[in-house]
C-alpha cells in the first residue's frame, strides 16, 4: 500500500466517524494553540524588551565595580574587597578618544522632605552628561550645573511624580527641600518619560554627582554610564577602559563592563527560556490529546475488528495494519495541528491589528516544536492500539 | 505426492482447547488439489471445514503436518511472507460477504490491489471491467448497504477475482442468498472454475455440493470421503444445471 492511498484509506474512515474524529482534531488544534499562544506572549515580551533596548541607543556602555568571574576559576589576588570606582575614575574615561559622554552616577535611598510631607526615595547623583547618555531631558527649569563633577552644589532635579507629591499643585521650582540631612534648591522637572530598565523616573531625585558623594558620605559610584562617538569602538574602547582603570587601580582592572548587546543577549537567554517552559508547560494539553488519541484508536479498532480480519484475508500483513492505524491518527492529528495552526496565527493577527500595543509574537521554534511535538504524541500514543489492531487474530475476526 | 498439485496437505492436525478437553477440529488431513479443480467441501456443523479452508488460505498455522502451495513449504514462513502468499494465489469468498461499509463496490473491488500497491487508474480500470463482467456495471459507485444480497456477494467475489488468485476458496458463498441469487453466484463461481482457476467451495447445500466433480466429506475433523464424479456424469449435471 503507498502512501497516498494509506492517506485516501485513513481519510475514508476518519470521515465516517465524524465526531469521534472532530473531537480528536479539537484536542489536538487546542493543543497546538496553547502552545503556540503562550509562547507567543513569552516571545512578545522579548521583542518589546529588545525595543526598549535599542530606543537606549546601541552606543552604551555599563561600567561597574568589580570584577565579575563569570568563569569562576581565579581566586582573587589583590586585596579581599574591590577599590571603589571613583569620580576621579569616570574623568580619566574622558581621556579615552573613542568615548563622547561620561556619566557617573552614584545612587541611594534617601527621605525627601518639603514641611509635612516625605518620602523615602531613589537618589541620582550624576551629572549632564547622564541626561544625553540615557536620553532624558528636562521639561521646566534648568539642567545639572556644568560643575557637577567638582562642586557639590545643593540643587535638585525632581520626578513628576515625585514633585506632585511634595508639592501638591504649586510650582517646586525655585523651592527648598531636604534630602537626608541637607537642604537642596529644586532647579527643574524631568520630562514625564516613564519606566525606564526597571527605574521608575517619575518617582525620583537627581542631584550633581559631588552632592551624592557628601550626602551618601561615599565617594563610591555605584556604576558609569559611557556613550561611545561610534558603536564599532566598542572592543577597542573596552580594552581602553581595563587599561585606564588598571593604571589607576594598582595594575588591577578591577572593574565589569557591560555592554547594550551583552545586556541584551542575556535578557533574551533568561525569557527565551521562560517562554520555552512556558511551552512546555502548554504541550500538556498535547498529551492529553494524545490520550484522546489513545483511547479513540482503541475504540476504533474494537469496530474495526471485522475490517482489520478481512485486510488480513486479502494479503495484509500485520505490519500493514499496523501502519494503517498509526497512518490514520497521523492523518488526523495534521488536521487537528493545521486547524491549531491557523487558529493561532490568526488570534495572533487580530490582536496585533486591533491592539499594536500588545506585544504577541509567535516565536518560529515554537511552531517546529508545537508539530513535532503533535507527531510524536500521535505516533506514541497510537503505536499501542495499532498493535492490538496487527495482532487481531483474522479467524475470529471474520466469524462475526 | 502428485506432481501437478498446487496444494499438498500430509498429514496435518489442529487441536482446539475447548475447557478441559482437547478438541481434534482437524486429524491426519490427507490432501492434493491439482489446478483448475472443482471441490465441495460438505459435513455436519462443526466438523473441521472451515478450519481446513482457512489452513488451506494460510489464515491459519497447523499444530503438525506439512503444507505445500504451489510446491512451496508454507510451515516455516513468516506472517509477512505467508501475507504474501496470500495475497498472490488465494482469494475468500465469504458466506456474510465482509464488504467495508463505508466502501463503494468498486473500492471494495478495488482494496486488494490496494494493498498490493497497483496504481489507482490501472486499479480502477481492472476493477470495474470485473464488476461489469459480473453484471454490477451500473451499481460502481454504490455503498454496500443500497445493494441486494446476491449484488453484495457478486462485489465480494469480484473482489476475491481481481488478484487473479489461483485458488478461489468459498465458505458458504450462497449460505446468506435466496434461491436465484444463490444460483447466480454459483453460476459465476463455475464459470471461472472453467477458465481454469481452482475452486473450493464449504456448503451445507447438497444440490450446490454435488455439483461439483469432486466432493469431499468431513466428519470430526477427518476427511471421510473423497468422491471423483465421471465426466459423463458432470456433463449430466451441466446439462441439468443450463436446463433449470
Ligand atoms: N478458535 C477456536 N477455538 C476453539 N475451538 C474452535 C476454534 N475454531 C474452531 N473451533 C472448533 O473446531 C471445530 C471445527 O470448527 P469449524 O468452524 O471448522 O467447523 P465447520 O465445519 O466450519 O462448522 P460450520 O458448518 O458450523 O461452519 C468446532 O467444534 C469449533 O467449535
Ligand atoms: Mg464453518
Amino acid at each position: 500500500m503507498n502512501l497516498a492511498d494509506h492517506w485516501l484509506f485513513s481519510y475514508q474512515a476518519l470521515a465516517r466517524h465524524r465526531l469521534r474524529s472532530a473531537m480528536v482534531l479539537l484536542a489536538i488544534g487546542m493543543g497546538v494553540s496553547s502552545v503556540l499562544l503562550l509562547t507567543s506572549i513569552g516571545e512578545g515580551a522579548r521583542l518589546f524588551i529588545e525595543q526598549e533596548f535599542s530606543a537606549l541607543g546601541s552606543k552604551m556602555l555599563i561600567v561597574l565595580p568589580g570584577k565579575k568571574e563569570t568563569t569562576g576559576s581565579s581566586p582573587p589576588l589583590y586585596g579581599t574587597s574591590p577599590r571603589d570606582l571613583t569620580i576621579e575614575d569616570a574623568q580619566a574615561l574622558k581621556n579615552i578618544r573613542t568615548i563622547s559622554h561620561v556619566a557617573p552616577i552614584i545612587a541611594g535611598t534617601a527621605t525627601v522632605s518639603n514641611q509635612s510631607l516625605s518620602r523615602d526615595i531613589i537618589i541620582i547623583g550624576t551629572n549632564r552628561e547622564m541626561f544625553t547618555v540615557r536620553n532624558l531631558s528636562v521639561k521646566q527649569g534648568r539642567m545639572l550645573p556644568k560643575n557637577s563633577e567638582t562642586r557639590a552644589t545643593p540643587v535638585c532635579i525632581l520626578g513628576a511624580k515625585l514633585a506632585e507629591e511634595l508639592f501638591k499643585k504649586s510650582s517646586p521650582l525655585g523651592q527648598w527641600l531636604r534630602i537626608g540631612e541637607y537642604k537642596y534648591r529644586v532647579i527643574g522637572l524631568l520630562e514625564q518619560r516613564g519606566e525606564s530598565l526597571g527605574l521608575d523616573l517619575r518617582d525620583m531625585a537627581i542631584i550633581p554627582v559631588r552632592s551624592a558623594q557628601m550626602l551618601f558620605n561615599s565617594p563610591a559610584l555605584f556604576r558609569i554610564l559611557l556613550q561611545l562617538k561610534q558603536t564599532k569602538f566598542e572592543t577597542s574602547t573596552i580594552v581602553k577602559i581595563n587599561k585606564t582603570i588598571a593604571q589607576r587601580h594598582e595594575g588591577e582592572a578591577d572593574i565589569t563592563i557591560i555592554s547594550q548587546d551583552a545586556m541584551l543577549s542575556s535578557f533574551n537567554k533568561i525569557i527565551v527560556a521562560v517562554t520555552a517552559s512556558i511551552g512546555a508547560i502548554a504541550a500538556i494539553s498535547l498529551i492529553v490529546a494524545g490520550i484522546l488519541i489513545m483511547n479513540v484508536s482503541y475504540i476504533s479498532v474494537s469496530q474495526r475488528r471485522e475490517e482489520i480480519g478481512l485486510l488480513k484475508s486479502l494479503g495484509a500483513s500485520g505490519r500493514e495494519v499496523r501502519l494503517i492505524f498509526i497512518i490514520s491518527s497521523l492523518v488526523i492529528t495534521s488536521f487537528g495541528t493545521l486547524a491549531g495552526l491557523i487558529l493561532s496565527y490568526s488570534i495572533v493577527f487580530i490582536i496585533q491589528t486591533n491592539f499594536p500595543s500588545i506585544p504577541l509574537a509567535i516565536p518560529w521554534w515554537s511552531t517546529l516544536a508545537a508539530i513535532f511535538m503533535s507527531f510524536i504524541m500521535a505516533l506514541l500514543f497510537s503505536w499501542l492500539p495499532a498493535n492490538k489492531a496487527a495482532a487481531v487474530d483474522p479467524i475470529l475476526a471474520l466469524r462475526g | 505426492m502428485t506432481d501437478n498439485a498446487i496444494i499438498n496437505i500430509s498429514d496435518i492436525n489442529k487441536t482446539y482447547q475447548v475447557g478441559e478437553q482437547p478438541l481434534h477440529a482437524l486429524q491426519n488431513i490427507k490432501l492434493n488439489i491439482k489446478q483448475g479443480e472443482y471441490l465441495s467441501l460438505m459435513g455436519p456443523s462443526g466438523s473441521g471445514k472451515s478450519t481446513l479452508l482457512n489452513m488451506i488460505g494460510l489464515l491459519d498455522r497447523p499444530d503438525t503436518g506439512q503444507y505445500q502451495l504451489q510446491g512451496e513449504n508454507t510451515e516455516l514462513l513468516t506472517e509477512e511472507q505467508r501475507a504474501l502468499l496470500r495475497r498472490k494465489y488465494i482469494g475468500f469468498v465469504f458466506q456474510s460477504f465482509h464488504l467495508i461499509p463505508r466502501l463503494t463496490a468498486l473500492e471494495n473491488v478495488e482494496l486488494p490491489l490496494m494493498l498490493a500497491g497497483v496504481k489507482p487508474k490501472l486499479r480502477r480500470e481492472k476493477s470495474s471491467k470485473l464488476l461489469s463482467e459480473l453484471g454490477l456495471g451500473n451499481h460502481l459507485g454504490q455503498l454496500p448497504k443500497h445493494l441486494s444480497g446476491g449484488q453484495l456477494q457478486r462485489v465480494g467475489i469480484a473482489r476475491a477475482l481481481i488478484t487473479e488468485p489461483t485458488i478461489l476458496l468459498a465458505d458458504e458463498p450462497t449460505g446468506n442468498l435466496d434461491q436465484s441469487s444463490g444460483q447466480e453466484v454459483t453460476d459465476i463461481l463455475e464459470r471461472y472454475n472453467r477458465n481454469g482457476i481452482t475452486l473450493l467451495v464449504v456448503t451445507h447445500d447438497l444440490a450446490l455440493g454435488n455439483r461439483a466433480r469432486r466432493q469431499l466429506n468431513m466428519i470430526d475433523g477427518v476427511i471421510v470421503t473423497d468422491t471423483r464424479l465421471s465426466t459423463i456424469k458432470i456433463k449430466q449435471y451441466e446439462q441439468q444445471g443450463s436446463s433449470q
